[in-house]
């Protein structure tokens, strides 16, 4: 009972802190935080992961987002999880993808938005726990997230 | 949990038939506006959030990748991703949101 209530509390916690931070858009610092506690703290080597999304792109509400990690998808050495952290956006996190060795390859695409110009990171955490990153700079023309209906 | 919607538009591709251990992709693509709760009415009013929280994919049954997703995910949600062809049977999609959405696809394959 009495940690069912602990876990409430501190959830509310984590939710107040939420709709505080959701008041401003995201900076390079709050990246930097939503990065640090993906990796809890380590440093991600920048290498086997390659990110792509255009340099330049029209519409911010519709980015396409390319990331390839090299791995051999074994069941001993895989990547499990990619993360996406938008560095401008109101929210730095886009999208976490898990991955099993049935993957075949540690790889996805989808569609993202971008509310400003800025930098893109993807990590990568590998079964072992070793972090790798990559990033892609694009300056957004038209910003997601502005307009009013 | 709330019954499927087979109302909301969405779709998973996967090839039809596949040789054993070969890396086949799958796309799944739902129709969904993937409101940020970020937005604001001319009057405003901040506009509730409306979002796909999660995306998983079953191969006969057992999860081969999932994905979570936030607001910064695009209207109309696409997800491409692989998967090694083992053996025959099916590829089950589902996408878990907010207001009680829950939607399943699923796809058959052949593998010889």
């Amino acid at each position: 009972m009495k940690s069912k209530r602990r876990r409430f509390i501190s959830a509310s916690a984590a939710g107040l802190a939420l709709v505080a931070v959701d008041r401003l858009h995201a900076s390079p610092d709050r990246a930097q935080a939503a990065l640090r506690a993906i990796t809890r703290g380590a440093a991600p080597e920048e290498k086997r992961v390659e990110l792509d999304i255009p340099p330049l792109v029209e519409n911010g509400n519709l980015v396409v987002l390319n990331v390839r990690v090299q791995s051999p998808m074994t069941a001993n050495d895989f990547v499990k999880t990619i993360y996406i952290v938008a560095e401008g956006n109101p929210l730095p996190n886009v999208i976490t993808a898990h991955f099993t060795p049935r993957a075949g390859k540690a790889a996805l695409s989808t569609r993202v938005r971008l509310s400003e110009s800025q930098r893109v990171w993807a990590i990568a955490e590998t079964n072992k726990g070793t972090f790798y990153s990559g990033q892609a700079s694009t300056i957004v023309t038209l910003a997601a997230c502005t307009e009013e209906r | 949990m709330t019954p499927d919607r087979p109302s909301v538009r969405s779709l998973v591709q996967a090839p039809k038939i596949a040789a054993r251990g070969d890396i086949i992709e799958i796309r799944a693509i739902i129709a969904h506006r993937m409101e940020t709760g970020f937005r604001h009415t001319e009057r405003g009013e901040r506009i509730a959030r409306d979002i796909i929280r999660r995306f998983e994919c079953r191969y006969n049954g057992v999860e081969i990748f999932s994905a979570d997703l936030h607001p910064a995910i695009a209207a109309n949600p696409l997800i491409s991703f692989h998967t090694v062809a083992t053996e025959s049977g099916r590829l089950q999609c589902r996408w878990i949101g907010d207001n009680g959405l829950l939607v399943n696809n699923e796809v058959e394959i052949v593998v010889s």
